[in-house]
């Protein structure tokens, strides 16, 4: 059969060029904060490399107390580049988050949610969430040291949320205590559960950002700004990150592979400097600096309780600011934006040098 | 005007499609040939990751297969030969024999049957006598034959 006919023989069933059409429709606008706009197709495709190199690991991986860890020891010590894909994964995890909050931070302060825009930001505040859920869980799942106690403090921060607290922590671990239990249920989580629900956001968050177009910025008038073809101008831009971020990978996994450290031990004692990723240190630095009693409660509940509250804030943040003509509320919201930014960028700065 | 401004408005951005061009080509051929690169990079490892190294096999030749008394007359048992199943057999006239358990058919576990006095394949009808010959069935070669001892108490395989 000729490709032609090949063609219109699909179409005709699947309606391709329809799908072609809506996608030749995208346009990215090209202003001074055109920049921004790379780092949700970035977060994207560090998604994918996590997919890909996820599936990769299963090959091999064992979610048992007694094989997890060995296992990930025979991936990276024998299995031929098992060392790449194992650090790749991690590499790529910790990128990701970063890009997610890049992401985030840029389209906050671009005003990318204004109306239509509110459930494509509900969408990604999920999608945030979701991903430090695929970190805290995965987190786990060489079942080392470190990891053993991570899990154990943020099962336990779970734990200290009043009436639901503790049901939520047995739920989490299996049981009262961090076991092979735990470990099995993070795994599901982890490759099944979190995979399915990211998988269907995602879809709806693109979706969302093809149906209302790139957000122009309120400060721009939008009739002004230059526009580029998204297919193939502007993806092809994409993909020259995505080749440096490949490149940036194969770098990191190189010259800093991701540690196994020490199998986990139930009778051991914690391992003295032991310190949360990155992404939670600024959580972990506010509790370690909260005082033990706040008023009548415990300083630790507050502080959990307070970024419990925070996070929920997110989801209404395009409901309270709603337009640019408000410019009192503009200036507030930006002041916020510019706080929560120096205090998550501080607080993590003052937890690595402490 | 910009590049792009023209490409909206569909026209042709300034470079004129010369295929012939020999600048063109060697472009072409090195973005080609970095695509294919890049490419293989990218697949080479995960096509070797997904091929399952070998597991070193134990290179032990010899094991304590059971004690005496575990082996009646007539029976046999089935023994751990490195990570492989090995069959301990004691014939009706009392008589050790060791042989690999793992049926050179489709590599299922044999039996000894008490009574036909052979090694029997469950899975498809396999027979084989005491000394390992596949004498029935699809088998298509004799079970390897190891040398059995006894050391006081243990009876110990070696594999000859």
């Amino acid at each position: 059969m000729r490709i032609e006919h090949l063609t219109a023989w699909l179409d005709e069933r699947l309606s391709i060029s329809t799908l072609a059409a809506m996608v030749q429709k995208k346009e990215v606008p090209l202003h001074r904060h055109s920049i921004w706009y790379y780092f949700g197709g970035m977060t994207l495709f560090l998604f994918a490399v996590q997919v890909v190199t996820g599936i990769l690991l299963l090959l091999y991986y064992r979610p048992s107390s007694e094989g997890a860890f060995e296992s990930v020891q025979f991936i990276i010590t024998e299995v031929k580049f098992g060392w790449l894909i194992r650090s790749i994964h991690s590499w790529s995890a910790n990128l990701m988050i970063a890009t997610l909050f890049i992401h985030m931070f840029s389209v906050f302060f671009l005003r990318a949610y204004y109306p239509p825009r509110e459930i494509t930001w509900i969408s990604g505040v999920l999608l945030l969430f979701i991903v430090i859920c695929f970190g805290f869980s995965g987190y786990l799942l060489p079942w080392n040291k470190l990891a053993f106690f991570a899990t154990k403090v943020g099962t336990e921060i779970v734990g200290v949320i009043p009436i639901v607290g503790r049901p939520m922590l047995r739920f989490l671990r299996g049981g009262n205590d961090v076991t092979g239990a735990t470990l099995t249920r993070f795994f599901g989580f982890h490759v099944a559960v979190l995979p399915a629900t990211a998988t269907v956001l995602i879809a709806i968050h693109v979706l969302l950002v093809q149906l209302h177009g790139m957000s122009v910025p309120p400060s721009l008038a939008e009739q002004s700004v230059k526009k580029m073809k998204f297919v193939p101008n502007f993806l092809l831009r994409d993909l020259i990150g995505w080749i440096l971020a490949i490149g940036v990978l194969a770098a990191l996994a190189a010259l800093f592979p991701w540690e196994l450290g020490e199998k986990a031990d139930a009778f051991a004692p914690a391992p003295a400097g032991i310190k949360p990723e990155w992404y939670f240190l600024f959580m972990f630095q506010t509790l370690k600096l909260l005082p033990a009693k706040i008023w009548r409660f415990d300083g630790e509940v507050i502080g959990i309780m307070a970024f419990n509250f925070v996070a929920l804030l997110l989801f209404i943040v395009p409901f309270v600011d709603r337009s640019p003509q408000n410019a009192r509320r503009r200036l507030a919201f930006n002041l916020i934006g510019i706080v929560a930014l120096l205090f998550i960028v501080g607080m993590t700065i003052v937890g690595y040098v402490t | 005007m910009g590049d792009i401004a023209r490409e909206r408005r569909g026209e042709n951005p300034g470079y004129p499609e010369r295929p012939g061009t020999s600048r063109r080509r060697f472009l072409d051929y090195l973005l080609g040939t970095s695509a294919i690169a890049t490419l293989g990079a990218i697949v080479y490892p995960i096509f070797r990751f997904m091929s399952p190294p070998q597991v070193i096999e134990s290179t032990e030749n010899s094991v304590v297969a059971a004690k005496l008394n575990e082996v009646p007359v007539n029976s046999g048992k089935i023994f751990k030969f490195g990570n492989k199943p090995g069959i301990l057999v004691r014939t009706s006239a009392g008589e050790l024999k060791a042989l690999s358990a793992v049926c050179t058919h489709l590599e299922c576990i044999v039996q000894y049957r008490p009574d036909t006095k052979q090694i029997w394949c469950a899975c498809h009808n396999g027979q084989y006598n005491l000394s390992g010959k596949n004498i029935g069935g699809p088998p298509p070669r004799p079970l390897e034959e190891f040398k059995v001892n006894t050391r006081g108490d243990d009876i110990v395989v070696t594999r000859s």
